[in-house]
């Protein structure tokens, strides 16, 4: 994939409609408009965005994780469609029954996570295999955090992958905790990537707040699919820079390492640099920020007049009926 | 009508939709060129070839879970467990992805995990666990447990076909043991449904899975020694339950005794009970009685098996208690 300057924008777009996403959430949160868990995706939104853009998104599959608002937006969703799966309001592809970025939209090819993480990666293989025995290339991107890593299921997805020679990404977004518990108490590899060569499959860790080297990681990634190479893993570099969820005030962190990767902050250093390299001016910047602001603003109201699905929907649909 | 072992049912009941539905593909261990464990996929790679008969690594999450993934791009994976028992390694796939999808997303997920379970063929705790029930408490899961060869392959096929997570329970020490009449080609036994396995009118016994025929066998023993006449009802799914179907037997008999290998407490056998006194409690002439394993795992040595587990004389007993009530 060549990088032009309209890709560059579209980067930078998507970028900045996950950070306002987020904001929206986290001023909804305070307003006691948003109930259950806000999962802020601050400081993700290079690993998100780059990632997700090197896939094709009329062939290709997604299967995000909570904070991969980024991901949904470059697979064309709309952010009426989240903010109401989100809110759980009617008219959620859920009905209501379950939150979050969880939901699934199978005409945009994206299918939402599960609160055990870990536990769709397998999935994710699995629907790439399922092309696979039709002849067929699917690219299937999916997400695992520095802790999510950890679980069994990981493990056996990978390995099942890679024996397979599945089309299968798999973007470890190491930012640094796992809810409170830092990298020194999850791993003891130097890099996250280092296992993939226990499984036989290509790996790479890679700066998570440059989202040009994101996408073009990702990109040989996903050619490395297309060519039956089996599946990559890509460990991109962040930091969480909210806590796990919003009730979480992460005294945790220490303060000096919140301000060393604000300095690292993936959008305002884009924004710097595509200034710099005049592919956008600084009024052009503004007036992309306020309208991002403002759509998200419009989808808000419009969401918030909506009302909660009827109770009766919770007893619907255990089963699919013929 | 052929006549076939249990185990020759299930495997032509998966052969027939395999023939059938290009989209049917089996996946689990050693499934392929060794033809199983219990050789029930014996001469399937032969015939549908490595892509539609996958050997995988030894893990279940990873099969359970990439069968669900392949079940929502439009297949519809068999997956085998060698064991029941190793369920337990792709249990969250089931519970928790494939348990909510229908619920949550309103996409169906056309899976079968099956495999042999049960004991009393001298396994261990490990090879013989009867543990159907975790399903059906899971939500969103279908949960069958055949005794006979024509339903084993005609819910077989159900399972293929429905579009929901199932999980099919077989019962190992019925695989040989069993013979059957089995209808050639199509044979679709609808899942919901109660089989009146033997008709009575002094004492039902409500059951499924290899307790079926420890209640065949104590209703056959019973008849010719006091001439009692009890009635045998093969439940066949748990979920769906044939609520109906139980209670026109017990409406019928008024006295009843409910049987399942898998231990007695949390046991299907519990929700059996509390519907019967929930819906038919003014029909009893005497308190239900319940025969299962006792509350341990299963355990090695012949002397120890046959004494936690039930077999027909415990059922024969009981059923003679609640006659005697």
């Amino acid at each position: 994939m060549k990088l032009t300057n309209d890709i560059r924008r579209q980067l930078l777009q998507n970028m900045l409609m996950a950070r306002e996403f987020d904001n929206a959430m986290l001023r909804l949160y305070r307003q006691g408009k948003a109930f259950g868990g806000v999962y802020s995706q601050l400081g993700n939104e290079a690993t998100s965005v780059g990632s997700a853009y090197a896939l094709d998104t009329k062939r290709d599959v997604l299967f995000p994780m909570h904070r991969n608002i980024g991901s949904h937006f470059v697979f064309g969703q709309d952010v009426d469609t989240l903010m109401i799966n989100h809110l759980a309001r009617q008219g959620s592809q859920m009905r209501g029954t379950d939150g979050t970025g969880h939901y699934a939209d199978p005409a945009k090819r994206i299918y939402g996570n599960v609160s055990h993480l870990g536990a769709m990666i397998p999935v994710a293989a699995g629907f790439s295999m399922a092309d696979q025995l039709r002849g067929v290339t699917t690219v299937s991107m999916t997400y695992i955090g520095d802790g999510g890593s950890q679980v069994g299921e990981v493990h056996e997805a990978l390995n099942f992958a890679a024996v397979r020679k599945l089309p299968l990404i798999l973007i470890i977004e190491n930012n640094q905790y796992a809810y409170s518990t830092p990298n020194s108490m999850e791993f003891a590899c130097e890099n996250l990537s280092d296992r993939a060569k226990g499984y036989g499959m290509a790996g790479e860790t890679i700066d998570g707040t440059d989202v040009e080297l994101v996408l073009k990681t990702c990109t040989e990634a996903v050619e490395r699919a297309r060519r039956g190479e089996g599946p990559t893993m890509v460990e991109c570099v962040t930091m969480r820079m909210r806590g796990h969820a919003e009730h979480d005030d992460f005294s945790y962190v220490p303060k000096v390492l919140l301000e060393e990767w604000k300095r690292k902050d993936p959008v305002e250093n884009y924004i710097s640099k595509i200034v710099k390299a005049k592919i956008m001016s600084a009024d052009e910047i503004t007036t992309l920020r306020e309208k991002t602001l403002s759509d998200m603003i419009a989808a808000i109201d419009r969401t918030l007049e909506l009302p909660y699905p009827e109770a009766e929907e919770g007893f619907k649909n255990v089963f699919i009926e013929d | 009508m052929a006549v076939l072992t249990y185990l020759e049912a299930i495997a032509d009941g998966i052969r027939h939709e395999m023939q059938r539905d290009p989209s049917v593909f089996m996946i689990g261990e050693d499934i392929g060129v060794y033809g199983g464990a219990f050789k029930l996929t014996k001469g399937f790679l032969d015939e549908f070839g490595p892509q539609r008969v996958i050997d995988a690594p030894i893990s279940e999450a990873a099969i359970v879970g990439a069968s669900i993934g392949a079940a929502l791009n439009g297949m519809r994976p068999v997956a085998e467990m060698q064991f029941m028992d190793f369920v337990t390694n792709g249990f969250n796939q089931i519970v928790t992805v494939a348990g909510t999808t229908a619920y949550r997303w309103g996409i169906p997920v056309p899976m079968v995990v099956r495999g042999p379970s049960g004991g009393g063929v001298g396994a261990n705790p490990f090879h013989s666990r009867n543990s159907e029930n975790w399903f059906v408490h899971a939500t969103g899961v279908k949960v069958v447990c055949p005794a006979f060869p024509d339903d084993a392959k005609g819910l077989m096929i159900s399972a293929i076909r429905d579009q929901n997570p199932v999980v099919f329970y077989e019962h190992k020490g019925l695989y040989r043991k069993i013979k059957g009449e089995v209808p050639e080609g199509e044979h679709v036994v609808p899942f919901g449904t109660v089989r009146v396995v033997r008709e009575g009118t002094d004492v039902s016994v409500i059951a499924y899975g290899s307790a079926v025929h420890m209640a065949l066998e104590a209703a056959i023993e019973l008849e010719k020694s006091i001439g009692l006449s009890v009635e045998v009802v093969d439940i066949r799914t748990l979920v769906p339950f044939d609520e109906e179907g139980v209670l026109r037997s017990v409406r019928k008999t008024g006295r009843v005794v409910v049987a399942h290998e898998a231990s007695l407490t949390g046991g299907f056998g519990g929700e059996i009970v509390a519907r019967i006194s929930d819906k038919a409690f003014t029909f009893l002439d005497a308190p239900v009685k319940r025969v299962a394993a006792f509350d341990s795992p299963t355990p090695f040595a012949p002397t120890l098996e046959k004494a936690v587990l039930p077999n027909a004389d415990k059922v024969a007993e009981a059923i003679r208690e609640v006659a005697a009530f």
